[in-house]
């Protein structure tokens, strides 16, 4: 059975203008398999899938989906031929319905019928476990649930083939399962699933065989279960990668423990987390710890007044501050890297130098721009120190690779030295290599006094890098952490004793 | 190097407009460049085109401008340049000798207006969050009703040296006075851009006003000053205009000039839609505009038959610079080069068979 082969691509090339993305690559999906498609940031693995769906043009190559080649020109097309799609980037419109958006553009035929359609969304919801009603705004819907619509759009039931980029990046562990569980469910049923992650455990957990690239190449095609994993991480880095549980932890070097960098008194915001109080020393890093929805990033959106803030006094080196606007925060050395990278990280088609010197721009002035030479020092830095993959610090942001993008906007608030950083999931999206790589600077940046608030919903990432834990449930804390010696298990207790209806 | 192709790429499309309508001006006739003096200034076709468009082309920059950063367009503009130029006039009729001075502090009293006129729009657009054309239908609704309550009669003439030196020639400089104003504004802008941040902020709000806002920009601010910048903008093209005509005729001065201002800011390979944008490319739009009016005068296609043809040939325009038909043009070009660069092509039926038997098992 597993050698039924539905879809073949062949020595598939495709160049943008100033990289090679793929080069020459083959990949082969059986019947019923779920195959992991893995590699670094920007290896070529969505582009290989646009490939197959019809969003690039491919320069070479040939694509067959059960024997017959195929050539779609649209993504639609291939929605048609049943193949769904998750692409990296949701591609939903945030201010449709959420039945909409998991309808509209499938329904045969121009009439919708909207009393169906809900009905069927409601269903669909349901038996995903989604928590969202059908009429709700999409934008009203925290990312990972947009996630979850996003997937449940692309699952047809009758479809032949199911392809899900980075599908996993804002899910928690309960989601990731419902997902999984879905996935088998469609193997069984002789769909064949590409699955791409950053994950290696999830990669293990579900997948039967894997497809490494590596800039733009075919490394090999593997059996998942006889390659071990540290096989797998050198075949994607070509190189060995350092033992990240010997990440050294770290710990704070509070120099002045009566007066916190940042105090946060009584905060709480329109995006409804209740009223809390957090403080932060100089050189330390914390985290905010907490399933889906129990209102970690809405904390830290508190904090940054991302949102707006409702009630509350915030101290800055013990003095009481005003700070009304991220602008404010900005001034007062507050830094966040937003949880939504498209919607609020990246500004699409401005260059990848505009994008990492925007926010010091802002800081300096709007009438002191700087020279065109100063701000490419300023990217060309940043570029190589955190190995952004790009064509030219000119090239829009949009055409980098997702964990690029990431970098992008890790720069930018690097280069403004802020005091204070709020991290909301850093690494989303980031390949292993490079994830060691933003947890060591993390703590670098703490020994140099930097503090750092890391949120992720990695609870492992946050252990490792973290000196305090606070845990949140229903939109409150329910408890701190703080030890040399956490484990997950720790967090969790604290998370199922916690709350309101503990 | 490609870099630099890639940043003038905007440009093909009102350049090779600009080339074509030349070759078919040129065949009509050779003289279409011959250039005389007249009075000690220049005249010809490319002058008269340099002097119909000035106020076209500075409407065009605060237009391009408006559509970057609240992702749609002011319709009020003529209405706007219309009521500022009646303040102008107001002024300078009060005067009892007009004398340089009167007409410098009519035109600020004129641009003070113009930024009223702005903030009214921007107020709407940017607090209220009311739809652009929507905001300025108000003002283009009544506008023309407003500046003849100052006017207070019809069509008052300004019969003043000044204003004729500005309208047409400055005795001793061989150039007409609106080609050098607008030359000057253009400066003015430039030297904008070179010395603030106007087109980081705009552009960032224009792709992504939340992510500006986390960034420290305020969107609220910015697409407010993108209104009060239109504003000076209209009170400045109505200042050339009123002088030109010599007269302030409210129901017809710069009537209708919103939709070639539109037109030139989306020839000038602007998305009307919003975000990254080229003035240059608006302004090349213009003067466009001005030539393809111009051209088909010079055809002596019948008055009453002008209008259809611009708009087919706007029509046509638009389809191929629509992204529709970029995308097609760019696949077809994609497909032409790979297939050129297609090596010898894979057997195709060497992985044929295997995977016949799957579709025949799945059926
Ligand atoms: N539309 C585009 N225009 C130009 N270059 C592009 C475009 N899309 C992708 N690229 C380039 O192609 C390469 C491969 O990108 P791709 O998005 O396929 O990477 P990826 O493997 O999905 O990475 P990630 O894990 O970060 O999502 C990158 O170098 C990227 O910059
Ligand atoms: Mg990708």
């Amino acid at each position: 059975m597993l050698s039924e082969i539905i879809l073949e691509m062949k020595d598939i090339s495709k160049s943008f203008p100033g990289v090679k993305a793929l080069d020459s690559v083959d990949f082969k999906l059986r019947k019923g398999e779920i195959h992991a498609l893995m590699g670094e940031n920007g290896a070529g693995k969505s582009t290989l899938i646009k490939i197959i769906t019809g969003v690039y043009e491919k320069d070479a190559g040939l694509i067959t989906l059960q024997g017959e080649p195929i050539h779609f020109k649209t993504p639609q097309e291939a929605q048609d031929k049943g193949i769904g799609t998750v692409y990296q980037e949701i591609m939903l419109c945030s201010n449709l319905t959420v039945a909409e958006n998991m309808f509209i553009g499938r329904s045969h035929g121009p009439v919708v019928n909207w009393k169906q359609m809900n009905e069927k969304a409601e269903q669909l919801l349901a038996s995903l476990g989604i928590p969202a009603s059908p009429m709700q705004e999409l934008s009203s819907c925290s990312l990972a649930v947009q996630q979850m619509i996003a997937i449940a759009r692309a699952v047809d039931m009758d479809c032949k083939i199911l392809i899900l980029d980075e599908p996993t990046s804002s899910l928690d562990e309960d989601e990731v399962h419902k997902l999984f569980e879905l996935m088998r469910e469609l193997k069984d049923r002789g769909v064949g699933i590409i699955f791409i992650t950053h994950f290696l455990e999830q990669v293990y957990e579900i997948s039967d065989r894997t497809t490494v690239l590596r800039n733009g190449k075919l490394v090999g095609e593997y059996e998942t279960a006889s390659l071990p994993q540290i096989e797998l991480i050198s075949k994607m880095l070509g190189n060995v990668l350092e033992d990240i549980t010997k990440l050294k932890k770290h710990e704070p070097v509070v120099t002045d423990t009566s007066v916190p960098v940042f105090e946060g008194i009584g905060l709480s915001s329109v995006a409804g987390v209740r009223p809390f109080n957090f403080a932060i020393q100089k050189g330390e890093v914390n985290g905010f710890a907490g399933l889906l929805g129990s209102g970690r990033s809405e904390s830290a959106r508190a904090i940054f007044t991302a949102d707006k803030v409702t009630g509350g006094e915030v101290k800055m080196k013990g003095k009481r501050v005003k700070i009304k606007t991220p602008l404010h925060a900005i001034k007062q050395g507050i830094g966040y890297l937003p949880e939504d990278r498209k919607g609020d990280g990246i500004i699409a088609d401005l260059s990848v130098r505009d994008n990492i010197i925007l926010t010091l721009q802002v800081l300096k002035g709007f009438f002191k721009p700087f020279s065109l030479k100063q701000a490419e020092e300023f990217a060309d830095d940043y570029i190589e120190k955190l190995n952004i993959k790009t064509p030219t610090a000119n090239t829009p942001i949009r055409s980098l690779s997702g964990g690029n993008q990431q970098k992008v906007i890790l720069a930018r608030w690097l280069l403004t030295h802020p005091e204070y950083l709020i991290l909301d999931e850093p690494t989303r999206g980031i390949d292993v290599g490079t994830k060691v790589e933003i947890q060591k600077l993390v703590i670098q940046l703490a020994n140099e006094g930097m503090s750092v608030t890391f949120i992720s919903s990695e609870i492992g990432e946050m252990i490792r890098t973290c000196s305090r834990l606070i845990v949140m449930k229903d939109r409150e804390i329910v408890g701190e952490l703080r030890g040399t010696d956490l484990t997950e298990n720790d967090v969790m207790n604290v998370i199922a004793k916690g709350g309101r209806n503990a | 190097m490609s870099t630099m192709k890639k940043s003038f790429s905007h440009l093909v499309l009102p350049l090779s407009v600009m080339a074509l309508l030349i070759i078919i001006n040129l065949v009509k006739g050779a003289d279409y460049f011959r250039i005389t003096m007249v009075n000690g200034a220049l005249y010809g076709n490319i002058p008269n085109i340099l002097f119909g468009a000035s106020e076209l082309v500075i409407l065009s920059i605060g237009m391009t401008l408006v559509t970057a950063s609240s992702r749609g367009q002011d319709i009020s503009i003529g209405e706007s340049a219309t009521i500022t130029s009646a303040i102008f006039v107001q002024y300078v009729l009060q005067a009892s000798e007009v004398t340089p001075l009167t007409i410098v502090v009519a035109f600020l009293l004129s641009c003070v207006g113009g930024l009223v006129l702005g903030a009214f729009n921007g107020t709407l657009v940017s607090i209220f969050k009311v739809q652009p054309m929507v905001a300025s239908l108000i003002l283009f609704t009544g506008g023309r009703s407003i500046a003849f309550m100052i006017d207070g009669k019809l069509s008052p003439i300004l019969a003043n040296d000044i204003s004729n030196k500005i309208g047409t020639v400055i005795p001793g400089i061989p150039i007409q006075t609106p080609i050098i104003l607008t030359v000057v504004f253009i400066v003015l802008i430039a030297v904008v851009f070179k010395t603030t941040n106007l087109r980081l902020y705009v552009e960032t709000v224009g792709i992504n006003p939340n992510a500006a806002r986390l960034n420290g920009i305020n969107p609220k601010k910015i697409i407010f000053l993108t209104f009060l910048i239109m504003g000076f903008c209209s009170a400045v093209a109505g200042f050339i205009a009123v002088n030109k005509a010599g007269r302030h005729d409210s129901v017809n001065l710069l009537k209708l000039i919103m939709m070639d201002a539109i037109l030139a800011v989306a020839i000038g390979g602007n998305s009307l839609g919003g975000g990254k944008f080229s003035i240059t490319g608006s302004i090349i739009g213009a003067y466009t505009i001005e030539m393809l009016n111009r051209t088909l005068l010079r055809l002596e296609i019948e008055p009453a038959m002008i209008k259809v043809f611009k708009a087919i040939f706007i029509i046509i325009l638009m389809v191929v610079a629509s992204p529709v038909a970029r995308a097609y043009f760019t696949k077809v070009l994609d497909k032409v080069r790979s297939s050129n660069k297609r090596k010898e092509s894979i057997p195709k039926d060497a992985h044929i068979p295997t995977t016949n038997i799957a579709v025949k098992k799945e059926e």
